[in-house]
């Protein structure tokens, strides 16, 4: 298991790596002149000259790059941004956490109501219950987000005042952000729940408990649902990545301080060591999510953490076979 | 005893003839097979008769909307709606009905230019990789983990900030997200038939990789495909009115359902229809898009049978 998790952890450094590469290259291969876009309307030649080498811009792109990952492996140290002149890593520190809680409540509201409606709708078949879930997990399913974030205001802040539609420091802020980012992920995760939940319960080993005389509850928790838990975390693990970068938008609407909101300044501005910054921090943050998506498989399943844990010994006469 | 009787005439003068026909219904037959279950279906029929609906009203916009979605008719901005204009007026007067025919166009077209740029590059990428595989599809699939890790709404923000607007860079930044999983989906639609026999043999006749790749295995990998490019386009129907919604993407004055909603977002207090129904249009074309690709799936594959 330990092995396992430094494998996959040693394996996020290329990806981190090719990332960079990734987002590097857009950026310095963009129209737009972030040099110009600093000084503003007005200046002499030897003026762009010196902001240009003052940002370190006027070197060649091996080298800006080799710069710019030395300084995280060695400082953790993101640069500072072109505009503000604020350090990157501060500015992400100080966002991040609202990013992270808003995306948390949201993928506990998803899991906490997706997984029993459709755990209950795969139980009732062609029921009133499981139509009323289908359906409703097909039109939350086909709701954009950020439409589903106005109508919430136009309902529950404009028309019956409940909560507030914008500001993050009381409780009461947090309730529209989360639900509308949280709803759709509903809807997927529901049909996941219930396609998986439905190959299962037909299974052989289902009948042979109810026939034993367990009781139905525990028929569906232990022996259905835990068995049809493997492709549930892969939609999890898969939907919170989505969650987090879609927070930009819903922070965008709901005026939270978080990484979404950084990031659109930092792109209207040209503002390229804090949009480097944040794709850097989202997309390493996601790979954390997929090695602790490959870790609840193990836990999900004893024999996949056999395979995790399995010694070099086992791996040979394996591959002898 | 067995006394040999002699055979009826064959039926067909011309043998040839008839094996073609058998040919030919054999097709046929695998094609009303699928439109058989596909029909069966209700709610994949719901979902098609909504997306051909979309794809009409896209095309013959300009003879279907009430009015040109550009002329301003400043005394009538925001009117609620009536019967003069069905579904009221954004805040230059202009008519939201035939703002949002005009949007799906915009809409629909920058969603099939993603998906056929994503299909072109990652379609070639994962081809190639399967054929040929080792080294080349080592390294290829790794680079394509990498373009995997970023989340696909991240990435087209990214691209598209540096693009620019515009329809062609809104369909580019979107279509790139759409390269690794078409890649990785083709690729492994080629291993599961580089083997075969019909690939081996035209290797034997002499064919070069490209026509084989071209000829042989491109058409044998085409339904899922199809079926995976039906369930993608809602995706990035969904994605283009999110950047548009956002300030990037397809900018005014330019239809579309995002950035309709996102320059009506500061009337929201006064004047909601103008917020809600650009969201209701994305939502019925992701609703149809939904239905008809899980309904395809469905009919394609009936080994998937719920």
């Amino acid at each position: 298991m330990g092995r396992f998790t430094l494998n996959r952890l040693l394996w996020v450094i290329p990806v981190m790596l090719g990332v960079i590469l990734i987002v590097f290259t857009i950026d310095r291969f963009s129209p737009g002149d972030p040099v110009a876009a600093e000084l503003g309307a007005g200046y002499t030649q030897e003026q762009y000259d010196a902001k240009k080498a003052e940002l370190g811009l006027d070197k060649p792109f091996f080298v800006q790059l080799f710069n710019y990952v030395s300084k995280i492996i060695t400082k953790g140290d993101l640069g500072n941004s072109y505009h503000t002149g604020l350090s990157v890593t501060a500015s992400i520190a100080e966002r991040f956490p609202v990013t992270l809680k808003l995306a948390i409540i949201a993928i506990v509201i998803a899991v906490g109501l997706g997984v029993p409606f459709g755990v209950i709708s795969s139980t009732r078949q062609y029921s009133v219950a499981d139509h009323a879930v289908t359906t409703f997990s097909l039109i939350f399913a086909a709701m954009p987000g950020f439409w589903l974030a106005l109508m919430m205001i136009i309902c529950f802040s404009i028309q019956l005042k409940l909560f507030p539609a914008s500001g993050y420091k009381q409780w009461n802020c947090w309730v529209l952000p989360t639900l509308s980012a949280g709803l759709s992920f509903v809807a997927t995760i529901t049909r996941m729940t219930r396609s998986s939940m439905l190959d299962v319960v037909r299974q052989d080993f289902i009948t042979t408990a109810r026939a034993k005389g367990v009781n139905e509850g525990t028929v569906i928790r232990k022996h259905a649902l835990r068995n049809a838990l493997i492709p549930i975390i892969t939609t999890i693990g898969f939907q919170f990545g989505i969650l987090i970068s879609g927070s930009v938008i819903v922070e965008t609407i709901f005026n939270m301080p978080g990484m979404g909101s950084l990031m659109m300044t930092a792109i209207n501005n040209k503002d390229y060591p804090v949009i480097e910054g944040c794709v850097l921090v989202l997309a390493f943050f996601i790979c954390i999510i997929n090695l602790i998506t490959d870790l609840a498989y193990g836990i999900a399943d004893p024999r996949i953490m056999a395979q995790y844990t399995k010694g070099k010994k086992a791996k040979m006469k394996e591959a002898v076979k | 005893m067995n006394k040999r009787v002699p055979l009826p005439p064959h039926p067909h003068p011309h043998p040839q003839e008839f094996d073609l026909k058998i040919e030919d219904i054999r097709k046929r037959s695998q094609i009303s097979d699928i439109w058989k279950r596909l029909r069966r279906n209700k709610l994949a029929m719901l979902g098609m008769v909504i997306v051909i609906v979309l794809l009409l009203s896209a095309i013959f916009a300009p003879l279907i909307a009430p009015y040109d979605y550009a002329v301003q008719d400043l005394a009538n901005a925001k009117a609620w709606p009536s019967l003069a204009h069905p579904l009221g007026t954004d805040d230059y007067g202009r008519d939201l009905l035939s703002r949002i025919i005009y949007g799906g166009r915009v809409s629909l077209l920058v969603a099939i230019l993603a998906i056929v740029f994503g299909l072109i590059v990652g379609g070639s990428i994962g081809v190639s990789a399967g054929y040929f595989s080792g080294i080349y599809d080592g390294t290829i699939m790794r680079l394509m983990d990498v373009v995997m890790a970023v989340p696909g709404f991240l990435l087209a923000v990214c691209i598209s900030s540096a693009l620019g607007t515009g329809v062609t860079n809104t369909a580019i930044a979107i279509g790139i997200g759409c390269v690794p999983g078409y890649a990785r989906l083709l690729r492994a639609q080629v291993l599961s038939i580089r083997d075969q026999e019909y690939i081996e043999a035209a290797r034997a006749t002499g064919a070069s990789n490209v026509r084989i790749m071209l000829l042989q295995i491109v058409p044998n990998i085409l339904s899922p495909v199809i079926v995976d490019s039906t369930l993608r386009i809602g995706g990035c129907i969904l994605m283009i009115s999110s950047l548009s919604f956002i300030g990037l993407g397809v900018q005014p004055p330019i239809p579309e359902w995002g950035s309709i909603l996102s320059a009506g977002r500061q009337f929201i207090r006064s004047f909601w229809p103008i917020v809600v129904f650009p969201g209701l249009a994305i939502m019925l074309t992701l609703f149809g898009f939904n239905l008809f690709g899980d309904g395809l799936r469905d009919a394609l594959d009936p080994k998937l049978k719920r």
